[in-house]
């Protein structure tokens, strides 16, 4: 009695209670978020994961920008169908240079974590531009005016040093290099490609838009497009070593 | 499977559950118990007085 | 400007000090305008300046305007309550909650219809979904709250609400938020969380008005007269604390520059997955939930005129609740590149807490035992009781859905938007209309509402197009997911992907029917709320309006 008339305190006590609760809601949450930085288990060793080009991220950025992770996923789960459908299971060390990570939650159109390399530049230009042109019953919106917007090369480099200072392996050179960087992968047959691909391997450089005059968000958005899902050789990785 | 994790786990799967037991009861006897009966009944009536 | 005053009148440190940082404010947000990196940053700069600024002269004009004493904290020893923010929040959330619902339909519309995207930007389906969920979740559900919470924690604790400009900093700068989120969404200013799309700045703004808000409400608790704290405080006071956890914890950018709306999340990949679905489930357990509990129990035993059903009961289901909530958050990631041991936890203390919910829908529904009358006579406490009766429907289906089997269906499809607004439409927004109706009358002294009947057509109407919204989406959701792991005997997957999208038409139109008929419903509402605050005090032009609903 004497002990347990104690516990009235969180009745009449608010700051205990806020102490309490406080307590109550950090276990949870710390048990959950706190070993996946710890545990080296959590992201698979792989070969191959590089940060995204310039020219990449700025495509990212569009795709975050227009929402397209209302609908389409970027994680295929290690289902027979799934599988089938979309190519190999997503591994998290897939996403570890993903800020913001973007899993999605919902399939109105189907994933997109290896949809690069499956349909050519122009498909995505016709399919971004009005996709019922390429696929009848899509309910997709369009987006005409990714073709038209001029992307601005100067700004990126700022981005790159904030995800730098985050720990993502982006070097002072590529910091330097990122407008220049960004030029020559949206351009075909671009003298320094092979500059951009020293610093970022298996590098994909052309004119993605169809329109080589024009710097265009619709550039940078099909450039990401292209090396989702592109960059673990799945041929030579084992399963079985990063059995969790 | 690293030994961080196992240790974890043993840690989580007996402590733990333990605690987490023995904090639910806690919950359960202060609710219960009758010493708090009357107390509580009238915490219930508070939205229905007037003033 | 400090000391304009006469001898006996003087400024506040509160009004002083708010007025004096308001006008920094404005300059700050000027000079930032001038130098944004993109137009639309610039114009938010602007909204932020005006809106400064606006404030501090409305501190200063407020204060020439104001007698010399603050009002008193009781008036012959009763307590003089300070409801004009509780006033504003109540129409905000009636407003933003026709908005949001009107969105909802545009956007259910789109994926019927896609040229409703109309080939703009501002109003295509990835910019305009983003803006239905924040409308609906935290402008609409937000300002119940404020309303609500600030409320009942006066007459609880009969007391005065703490502070004189600050209630109105809570109330205006959140509603402020909300406005520089949802057109930030519209110009592509979004962070990529779901739930969590406001960038930082607007983060910024937001975790100054929480700070405030938890200030004011723990501040009013203590003041209080009753020994005790009602059990419905206690789920506020859960609801504002853990929000505040949540947002600090999922909103960890940095920005690319104070010129720049855009800012990258400190956490990567995985552990971001992780971080966003503890904020994003732990969103729907403390905003949607606890908060809306708090609700259940004052307002429900408040209209049944009876305490509720077993107060002992209500502390089990507060901790239990609390705690078993914050675990869930893996099961929105099930089969995900996160790892077994999170999936497992997540799906294990989804499934315990079917029990806390139960046991508060119980506890809500049983506090009407010996008053079931009431249902027939009284469509306000027929919404909320329904509202109850959601609540446990949805809190039953959340953990069978989070079992990794029916997950491996579910997830990904359309019966996660059919769970989501069984939840939402059935248990949130009812226990919301139930309590503006209830808040309605007494906030502006009436005698009743305007039209009962008018309640009754609003629950009948919306009722009808709950049903139809949630059926299809199950239909639609199961179908899909039924499609896309359909095999030909040849073993090669029988559909492609478009020919699942095809199918689901049918269901995109009954859904874009129901929520036209909810929409239709929250309409009746505002023009119901609308007439009886402009109506005469004596409402009365009725005949026993009450019976009439009933037959």
């Amino acid at each position: 009695m004497s002990l347990w008339s104690r516990h009235k305190i969180f009745e009449t006590n608010s700051i205990i209670l806020l102490i309490g609760v406080l307590i109550v809601i950090s276990i949870g949450g710390l048990v959950e978020i706190v070993p996946l930085f710890y545990l080296k288990s959590t992201i698979e060793k792989v070969e191959g994961v590089r940060p995204y080009t310039p020219l990449e991220l700025a495509g990212r950025n569009v795709y975050v920008r227009e929402g397209c992770y209302n609908c389409h996923s970027q994680m295929i789960r290690p289902l027979r169908d799934e599988v089938e459908r979309y190519g190999h299971y997503s591994l998290a060390a897939e996403s570890m240079y993903d800020r913001p990570f973007q899993w999605g939650s919902k399939r109105t159109g189907p994933d997109l974590a290896r949809v690069g390399n499956k349909y050519s530049d122009e498909w995505h230009r016709d399919h971004l531009n009005d996709p019922r042109a390429v696929v009848p019953g899509s309910i997709m919106p369009s987006y005409p005016w990714l073709t038209q917007r001029e992307l601005e090369p100067s700004l990126v480099a700022d981005d790159m040093k904030v995800q730098a200072a985050l720990g993502v392996p982006y070097s002072p050179e590529m910091i330097a290099k990122a407008a220049t960087d960004l030029r020559t992968q949206a351009t075909t047959d671009d003298p320094d490609a092979a500059a951009l691909a020293s610093r970022y391997p298996k590098v994909q450089a052309r004119d993605f838009d169809g329109n080589p005059q024009r710097l265009t968000e619709a550039d940078a958005l099909i450039a990401y497009l292209q090396m989702l899902g592109t960059q673990v050789d799945f041929k030579l990785y084992d399963n079985k070593a990063n059995v969790r | 499977m690293s030994d961080t994790y196992k240790t974890l786990a043993e840690f989580a799967q007996t402590w733990g559950l333990l605690y987490f037991v023995a904090a639910f009861l806690a919950v359960l006897v202060y609710a219960l118990a009758p010493s708090r009966k009357k107390r509580f009944e009238d915490a219930a009536r508070i939205p229905l007085k007037e003033d | 400007m400090t000391q304009a005053a006469t001898s006996q009148k003087s400024m506040t440190f509160g009004e002083a000090g708010s007025a004096l940082a308001f006008a920094a404010l404005a300059l700050l947000c000027i000079i930032i305008a001038a130098k944004a990196h993109t137009p639309e940053y610039a114009f938010h700069a602007y909204l932020f300046a005006a809106a400064s600024g606006w404030a501090a002269f409305k501190i200063v004009d407020r204060y020439y305007d104001r007698p010399a004493l603050l009002p008193p904290l009781t008036i012959n020893g009763k307590p003089n309550y300070n409801m004009g923010p509780v006033k504003f929040a109540t129409i905000a959330g009636v407003f933003w909650g026709v908005a949001g619902f009107v969105i909802g339909l545009l956007i259910a519309s789109q994926l019927a219809f896609p040229a409703l995207n109309f080939d703009t930007a501002w109003l295509s389906f990835g910019r305009m979904r983003p803006l239905h969920t924040s409308a609906v979740i935290f402008a609409f559900g937000g300002n119940v709250l404020i309303a609500t919470s600030l409320y009942v924690v006066q007459r609880t604790s009969r007391a005065r609400l703490v502070g004189d400009i600050a209630p109105w900093f809570v109330v205006l700068g959140y509603n402020f938020f909300i406005v520089i989120a949802g057109t930030g969404y519209l110009l592509g200013i979004t962070q990529g969380k779901e739930y969590a799309e406001p960038e930082w700045y607007a983060d910024l703004w937001l975790t100054v008005v929480w700070v405030a808000y938890l200030l004011v409400f723990l501040g009013t608790v203590m003041r209080r007269k009753e020994p005790h704290i009602y059990v419905a405080n206690w789920f506020y006071l859960a609801f504002i604390l853990t929000i505040a956890v949540l947002h600090l914890g999922n909103n960890a950018t940095i920005p690319v520059s104070i010129f720049s709306p855009k800012s990258y999340i400190v956490w990567a990949g995985v552990q971001d997955a992780m971080v966003q679905w503890w904020y994003g489930h732990n969103a729907v357990g403390f905003f949607l939930t606890a908060g809306f509990l708090a609700i259940m129990y004052y307002f429900i035993p408040k209209r049944a005129e009876r305490p509720v059903y077993s107060y002992r009961l209500s502390i089990i289901h507060f901790w239990a609740l609390i705690f078993l909530y914050i675990w869930a958050g893996p099961h929105h990631l099930h089969y995900t590149a996160l790892p077994d041991w999170a999936q497992t936890l997540g799906m294990t203390f989804s499934i315990m807490l079917w029990m806390p919910s139960w046991g508060g829908m119980i506890n809500g529904l049983m506090t009407l035992s010996g008053a079931w009358d009431k249902l027939r006579t009284d469509p306000v406490l027929r919404m909320m009781v329904v509202s109850v009766a959601f609540y446990g429907m949805a809190t039953f289906e959340g953990p069978l859905m989070s079992v990794k089997a029916v997950n491996s269906l579910s997830h990904y499809t359309d019966w996660t938007i059919g769970h989501v607004h069984s939840g939402a439409l059935g248990w949130v927004a009812y226990v919301s209309f139930g309590a503006i109706y209830c808040l309605v009358p007494w906030l502006w002294n009436k005698e009743r509402l305007y039209s009962m009947k008018a309640v009754n057509w609003h629950f009948w109407i919306s009722t009808l197009g709950i049903v139809l919204y949630i059926s299809s989406m199950w239909v639609a959701g199961i179908l899909q997911g039924l499609m896309w792991r359909a095999y030909t005997s040849l073993g090669f997957l029988e559909y492609s992907f478009i020919e699942t999208v095809e199918a689901m038409h049918p269901f995109y139109v009954i859904r874009a029917l129901g929520g036209a008929l909810f929409v239709g419903g929250s309409l009746i509402m505002a023009w119901n709320v609308w007439k009886t605050i402009t109506a005469a005090q004596d409402v009365a032009v009725e005949v026993t309006p009450a019976l009439a609903a009933a037959e």
